[in-house]
């Protein structure tokens, strides 16, 4: 018997209502999906502000973002956050200062220069380690990090900035190689080809024309990995101590605005007292730190974008 | 039937055809190359000799190795994982598959010109400053003047003079190609080979193009891949027709048009196939 293409074609399109009903209701329910973050947002923002608004009736702001003493225990607490964002930037220097030049390097070798068998094991073993809990990091930095580096600075406290910072920048390595990757692998090979015609080595090739027509992405990768350092919690909190500090000092026991969040959230302060208050001030503020770092990135990958 | 169409793909040992006139020096000599991408067989025994400050112009039908060719000739051929070669290409009397000749050294020498223009994502000017740049040379000065040299050497410096500054991708596809060739020529190479460089290309920027290279011959070897028969009779002095891997003729490009002496390059030229 000959198949009626026609006729089955009409046959299955009978059932009209159906159709024009999830015509219909497919948009609104994906753009109901996409309003839940949008929303979560919004009221994460104005739950923080109103925390915060709290906090600064009962604490001057001058004396927050100027103030070198944090502490919020006790008779007389000081709530100045300099130390807290010396502890956080510490922490993110040092993190960069490992993930930046292994991560471009790692990414450098495998979108240039690896085969493609490497590339294959090497690309999933890199998203394994960025899947680990950080929870599992921060016994790693201390309990091997720490006793390794105490081998080489016997000085060295338990708590100290060095190993979670290096641990941190462990943890973003697979982030900043494996975006970075991405970026040099869709550079077009014409491109290359167009280099190596020219006599350059590959050596060359890989970083006088991928990096910099991959620049953006680069880019955008290691501001992704400072946000992630800025906000990184657990890590610091079981390794970096409790002792905000103003100092630069590597070697000593600091505290970041994340883990003192942390310290206030397991039960430090009671409901409704200043120090409660002082968590979403110190929220804030990471908050402010994070959007200032997404606008850094917007405005720096615009400004090198090479286009192609 | 001519008698070499039986010998399609067994290698004859004595298919080297001398130009037949206005012999100058030849700077590429090949000798029984073939070339294989895995187990097929891309080139069969080419022979032939590419002479100096001409332009050899090679023609054929889509997958007869003439593109397959023209990358062996700056080996970046060997890009392509699985390639296999035998025979020798000598470059200036040096068999450029030497292991003590660099591929670098080769290609500061040889240009190449895409079939797709392919500037970097850079400026204009770090586009033709970027081969003096990484052959060591870094004074402002001495690059400024390359590169007028070579964007007027490539016809484009009058277009372009005012705003070297600005982002390649902002020029025309004709503008992209002359400014791919002015890369080419600010490192001075003594050969440009050209991968069918107006296939990509405007009937005018094509014309550009064309005059450009009767131009470039007289400081310049140039080897260019055509599918076009009527621009390979254009602006060729000699010209290689190439099917399924094999040179069937080669001679002086006027000779080779008006008067072929194989059955399948006059077949091919006057359109029978192809």
């Amino acid at each position: 018997m000959a198949v009626n293409v026609k006729d089955m074609m009409k046959k299955n399109k009978s059932n009209r209502f159906l159709l024009r009903f999830s015509e219909k209701a497919a948009p609104t329910i994906f753009l109901l999906c996409a309003i839940i973050s949008v929303l979560t947002t919004i009221g994460i923002t104005l739950t923080l502000l109103v925390e915060t608004i709290t906090f600064f009736n009962r604490v001057s702001f001058i004396d927050f973002i100027t103030g070198t003493k944090w502490w919020p225990f006790g008779e007389n607490p000081s709530f100045g956050i300099l130390p807290l964002i010396s502890g956080t930037l510490l922490i993110t220097v040092i993190a960069m200062a490992v993930a930046i030049p292994i991560g471009l390097a790692s990414a450098i070798y495998l979108s240039e220069f690896a085969s493609p068998n490497i590339r294959k094991i090497v690309k999933p073993i890199l998203e394994v380690l960025a899947g680990i809990p950080t929870i599992v990091y921060g016994f790693f930095a201390l309990t091997f990090v720490t006793p390794m580096l105490q081998n080489v600075i016997p000085s060295l406290p338990i708590f100290n900035a060095l190993s979670p910072g290096i641990v941190v920048g462990v943890m973003i390595i697979p982030m900043i190689a494996s975006l970075s990757e991405d970026a040099m692998s869709s550079v077009p090979n014409e491109m290359r080809d167009g280099a190596l015609a020219m006599g350059s080595t590959r050596l060359e090739v890989a970083l006088k024309v991928v990096v910099p027509a991959a620049l953006s992405g680069i880019i955008a990768s290691f501001v992704l990995g400072i946000s992630r350092a800025i906000g990184e919690t657990m890590i610091v909190a079981v390794a970096a101590g409790a002792t905000p500090k103003l100092s630069l000092d590597v070697t000593e026991s600091i505290q970041t605005m994340t883990g003192y969040i942390v310290q206030v959230s397991l039960g430090d302060a009671s409901y409704g007292s200043t120090t409660y208050y002082s968590i979403y001030a110190v929220g804030m503020t990471l908050f402010v730190f994070t959007l200032l770092m997404n606008l850094l990135s917007q405005y720096i990958s615009r400004r090198f974008k090479e286009e192609y | 039937m001519n008698s070499a169409a039986e010998t399609k793909h067994v290698p004859v040992p004595n298919t080297t055809i001398k130009p037949k006139s206005r012999d100058s020096k030849s700077i590429y000599s090949i000798q029984n190359f073939s070339l294989w991408y895995g187990s097929d067989q891309a080139l069969y025994d080419v022979q032939f000799d590419i002479p100096a400050n001409n332009v050899t112009a090679i023609i054929g039908p889509s997958g007869c190795g003439k593109s397959t060719f023209i990358k062996a000739l700056n080996r970046m051929v060997e890009l392509v994982p699985s390639v296999k070669m035998l025979g020798s290409i000598n470059y200036n009397g040096k068999d450029i598959f030497s292991p003590k000749y660099k591929v670098e050294e080769l290609r500061t020498n040889v240009g190449m010109v895409f079939q797709n223009p392919n500037p970097f994502p850079k400026s204009i000017y770090e586009n033709v400053a970027y081969g003096p740049k990484i052959h060591g040379i870094k004074k402002k000065k001495v690059l400024d003047e390359i590169v007028e040299k070579s964007l007027k050497g490539a016809a484009l410096w009058d277009e372009v003079k005012d705003r070297l500054q600005e982002n390649a991708f902002g020029l025309s596809g004709g503008q992209q190609q002359r400014l791919c060739i002015a890369r080419c020529l600010a490192i001075e190479p003594d050969v440009i080979l050209m991968d069918e460089p107006t296939s990509a290309l405007d009937p005018i920027s094509t014309a550009k193009i064309e005059e450009l290279v009767q131009k470039l011959k007289e400081d310049y070897s140039i080897v260019i891949v055509t599918h076009n028969m009527q621009q390979a009779a254009r602006i060729s002095d000699k010209t290689a027709f190439f099917l399924n891997g094999e040179v069937i003729e080669y001679s002086n490009t006027d000779e080779l048009f008006s008067n072929p002496e194989d059955k399948r390059t006059e077949d091919y030229i006057t359109g029978r196939f192809g």
